[in-house]
């Protein structure tokens, strides 16, 4: 065996990590560069619609008030959707943490995850075809009893697309998502605290009510907060099952709805031309903004419990 | 090929922490050197930083010099990945790659750096250094099995087996047979013995006894305090450390555990 | 959690009274059947529809569990017994869709699907005649083909990056903080992207299937970012330095000890990100457009893909509409076998590459 241990009389770095190095600093630079590049070609195709106003804007007289009515109804199918999917989705976290054996929650748990993986385009089809018809009879019903609402004063829709159905269908694609994390929470809650409610003679549910919600709140919080984030960006679905007439109302039940950002991208999109494109490249723009803040929110306050509970 | 180790005024420390001062010590080729002391008092430390395992650590670094066979380690022109393929490890859990099977974890050293080995010569290594390591009669029968199948303390002589397949000249030991049962630790005990004609080797141990049986010469290192360095008290023949130790607080280390 | 029953406290003295009045174990299937016999006699008297005696079946299970407990046991028992009820309503609400929608896309779907509908495209297929979805599958193969292929390396190596090498760096931190954002990108806004950047070398009106693959990396890449970081952090820093020590350098101890031991787990991810983008619809309909012919040029002229093909064709069905909606029906069938057989797979994958125990 040679005795000589150095091998180069330059500084000792290798080669091939040099290289492999590079490499993985380069795909790490590369995201930051794809990001910078949304959002720069999309601020850059979609400058030209600020200055735009009449048919390109779908006569609209500037882009503001062509955005502002897509911007409510993003925001109100969005909201709707996590009103539905919140409390339905903590009921299934709870059923598969504590109220069922371990063995089955696993399946269950896979079968929520599998909610998750049917396409969007697909749950458009179903939202159309199944749900919509099956709906209608509960808007009549909603309109003749509770018409004196503003959300329910219809005429209903004879077709059942809706954003309420819009929304519906909304609230199936998020549940997984708030399921999975407030499930993950739920487990994670300390032995200790559940015990310490049990000795007492709490009942399951005081159980839950004394040491889980509150050990999972700003888990929830949170939860909820991505859920928005993706009901706030998701397309198809209500592409396929709103039908859309671009008004601003809080009428839910009706067959004149608003459109949300995304949907109005899908829709018009393919035969869109010239200035057009640009405006709907800016809407589409826009939406990235609120998604970001949305997100940006939920993980700071992920990122604030963390902290705490270290 | 077995080498000796001169350490000089050696300070080690993890970022701005000193963990290590002052350490000066000679280690003598092809014999066993066992490093004793309190928990804390910075034996791991300094057995990493002998093949500059140290600084795998981020914010890690050393001040001092250890010089083997004339080279100085710490030299800027010093290749850290060629000291480590000539100055070999064991560590305190073993440690067998979970994707390789016995025999592909014996030739790893190799493998991983690419050297083109005929079948025939690697055949000859595995089997050379698996009987080494007092694990050959074992595993003949099942070589291309998982190396995480063997029990633990089969999966520490596979380890050992890996670390003197690339023929190292220093084998640092640390506490190699802390997780293991006392019928594994004599077969280690006893490879150790074995291994001292072509080796030279450094264990860390908290067994006395067993730093009595394995060992030429024993350091006994202790703390200076809570929170200050450790320090080298004393570095003696092993039997002097054992019977009559220079130091008093040597001593009473070892009465202490002696009982 | 589901272990823990409630404990009464162990008894002191013999006086003290253990034994307090309780609804049998049956007492809710009881209720169950009571309420659903209830529901559906009202339901056939006033000519309710199914939906409408369930929906009552489950208001008077609410209410009469909770009752017959507050006269038996106590209140907090009471209300114990209806959130139990809420949350299991909750879960099998939950459950609905996925039962109707899977039913719905089989019923529908089931008959379309033959030899000729799988082999066959729509060129030149008018009315009812019988068409295919060949080129919406090749469109839909080649094009998440080739968002895989951008995606995979960067992602990985972005991951190793972020694990092996920057660690804490600010480099590091901002990586991490856009891929979070990365994740939270609508689809579409992805499709808007891939468009304003290759209307910048091809003109406007620009569609192509690899603007599509560009589009969904864009969707991609954090997935594959987060699950390698995952699967990386797990590697034992012990594996490390066994290869260090045996004197390999970091790069190919990255790759050889480090990578092959976290893989099954990344494969797990890279599949079930394939899974989640192969069923994108809204980039796709923005940058690779729609076609009725086979387009095997990812570079140039639209390509059809099933996403896209379904949404077309029941949207837009032709005449007769019956025809096109069918074709929907039997794509989104086919779109459905081949996500779901991915997320199976995935779970496959990581049993089988699972670094191995037995002896
Ligand atoms: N990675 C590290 N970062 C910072 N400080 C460290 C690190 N590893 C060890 N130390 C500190 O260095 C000092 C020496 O630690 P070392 O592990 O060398 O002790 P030891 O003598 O091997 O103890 P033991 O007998 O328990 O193994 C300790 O104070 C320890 O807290
Ligand atoms: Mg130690």
């Amino acid at each position: 065996m040679s005795t000589t241990i150095a091998t180069r009389d330059k500084a000792p770095r290798r080669r091939g990590d040099v290289i492999f190095a590079g490499i993985a600093r380069g795909a790490g630079i590369a995201i930051l560069v794809a990001l910078a590049g949304v959002a720069l070609f999309l601020t850059l195709e979609g400058f030209p619609a600020l200055g735009a106003s009449g048919a390109a804007l779908d006569g609209a007289a500037n882009f503001l008030d062509y955005v502002w009515p897509l911007v409510f109804g993003t925001l109100l199918a969005a909201i709707l959707a996590l009103l539905i999917a919140t409390p339905l989705a903590i009921g299934v976290a709870l059923v598969i943490a504590f109220y069922t054996p371990r063995r089955i929650s696993g399946v269950v748990g896979y079968m929520i995850d599998l909610l998750a993986a049917v396409p969007s385009v697909v749950y458009g089809l179903w939202g159309i075809a199944f749900l919509g018809p099956q709906l209608k009879p509960l808007y009549q019903w909603l309109e003749e009893y509770l018409g004196f609402l503003p959300f329910f004063a219809g005429p209903a829709s004879s077709t059942g697309r809706t954003i309420l159905t819009a929304s519906i269908v909304l609230a199936i694609m998020v549940l997984p998502i708030i399921t999975a994390i407030s499930r993950e929470i739920f487990t994670q809650t300390p032995q200790l605290h559940m015990e310490a409610a049990m000795a007492l003679g709490a009942t399951r549910w005081e159980m839950i009510k004394l040491s889980v919600f509150p050990y999972a709140r700003s888990g929830m919080v949170s939860a909820t907060m991505l859920g928005l984030g993706r009901a706030l960006g998701e397309t198809m679905a209500v592409a396929m099952v709103l039908s859309a007439s671009g008004v601003v109302t809080f009428n839910l039940i009706s067959s004149t709805n608003p459109s949300t950002i995304a949907a109005n991208i899908a829709l018009n999109f393919p035969e869109a031309t010239g200035l057009k494109v640009n405006a709907l490249i800016a809407s589409g723009l826009v939406l990235f903004v609120i998604t970001f803040a949305v997100n940006f929110a939920a993980r700071a306050i992920v990122a604030r419990t963390e902290r705490e509970r270290s | 090929m077995a080498k000796s180790i001169d350490i000089s005024d050696l300070d080690i420390y993890y970022g701005d922490f000193l963990a290590v001062e002052g350490v000066s010590m000679s280690v003598r080729a092809r014999s066993v050197t066992a490093f004793i002391g309190p928990s804390g008092c910075g034996k791991s430390t300094l057995l990493r930083s002998l093949n500059r395992m140290h600084e795998v650590t981020p914010g890690a670094r050393v001040d001092g010099k250890v010089v083997i066979d004339g080279q100085e380690l710490y030299d800027p022109m010093i290749d850290p990945v060629e000291v480590r393929r000539q100055i070999g490890m064991v560590f305190q859990r073993p440690n067998p790659f979970p994707t390789m099977s016995i025999y592909e974890n014996v030739l790893a050293g190799s493998r991983l750096n690419s050297r083109k080995l005929k079948k025939s010569e690697a055949d000859d290594i595995v089997e050379r250094s698996l009987k080494h390591a007092n694990l050959w009669s074992e595993v003949k029968d099942r070589l291309g099995k998982p190396g995480m199948g063997l029990s633990g303390g089969q999966q520490q002589r596979l380890c050992i087996a890996r670390a003197i397949a690339v023929e190292p000249q220093v084998l640092l030991m640390d506490e190699p047979c802390s997780a293991l049962d006392p019928i594994s630790t004599s077969a280690i005990e006893d490879l150790i013995h074995e291994l001292k004609t072509d080796y030279t080797i450094v264990i860390v141990t908290h067994n006395m006894q067993q730093a009595a049986r394995v060992s030429e010469d024993t350091a006994f290192f202790n703390l200076a305090g809570a929170g200050k360095p450790g320090r080298l008290i004393e570095f003696n023949p092993t039997k002097k450390i054992f019977s009559n130790p220079d130091e008093p607080a040597t001593e009473a280390y070892i009465s202490g555990r002696f009982g | 959690m589901a272990t823990i029953t409630p404990t009464p406290p162990t008894p002191t003295r013999s006086s003290m009274h253990l034994k307090t009045p309780s609804l049998p174990r049956w007492a809710p299937l009881l209720v169950i059947a009571i309420a659903v016999a209830a529901s559906a006699m009202l339901g056939l008297l006033l000519g309710w529809g199914p939906v409408g005696i369930a929906v009552v079946a489950v208001v008077l299970y609410l209410v009469g569990v909770p009752l017959w407990s507050r006269l038996v046991e106590d209140g907090r028992r009471a209300k114990d017994r209806m959130m139990t009820g809420l949350v299991w309503t909750a879960f099998v609400l939950a459950l609905i869709p996925l039962v109707t929608l899977i039913w719905k896309v089989v019923a529908e779907g089931l008959p379309q699907i033959n030899a000729e509908f799988l082999t066959y495209s729509m060129r030149n297929v008018i009315g009812d005649q019988q068409g295919g979805i060949y080129h919406a599958i090749m469109g839909t193969l080649l094009v998440t083909a080739w968002a895989a292929i951008i995606s995979i390396p960067v992602g990985i190596f972005c991951g190793i990056y972020l694990v092996e090498y920057g660690k804490t760096s600010r480099l590091a931190r901002w990586i991490t903080f856009l891929v979070d954002v990365m994740t939270g990108i609508p689809s579409i806004v992805a499709g808007l992207f891939a468009y304003a950047l290759f209307v910048l070398f091809f003109g406007e009106g620009v569609r192509m299937g690899f603007g599509g693959s560009v589009a969904l990396s864009l969707l991609m890449i954090p997935i594959v970012v987060r699950s390698t970081e995952e699967m990386l952090k797990l590697v034992p820093d012990e594996l490390r330095e066994a290869s260090y020590a045996l004197g390999v350098p970091k790069w190919r101890t990255v790759s050889k000890v480090v990578l092959p031991t976290a893989m099954s787990g990344i494969i797990t991810g890279v599949t079930l990100a394939v899974a989640r983008i192969i069923g994108e619809t809204a980039p796709l309909l923005i940058i690779a457009g729609k076609t009725d012919g086979l387009n095997m040029n990812m570079f140039s002229e639209p390509v059809t893909t099933l996403p896209v093909f379904i949404y077309f064709s029941y949207t837009q069905p032709g005449l007769p509409p019956e025809a096109g909606q069918a074709r929907a029906w039997g794509a989104a069938l086919v779109l459905i076998v081949i996500v779901m057989a991915l997320n199976l797979g995935a779970r496959a994958i990581g049993k089988f590459f699972a670094p191995k125990k037995g002896r």
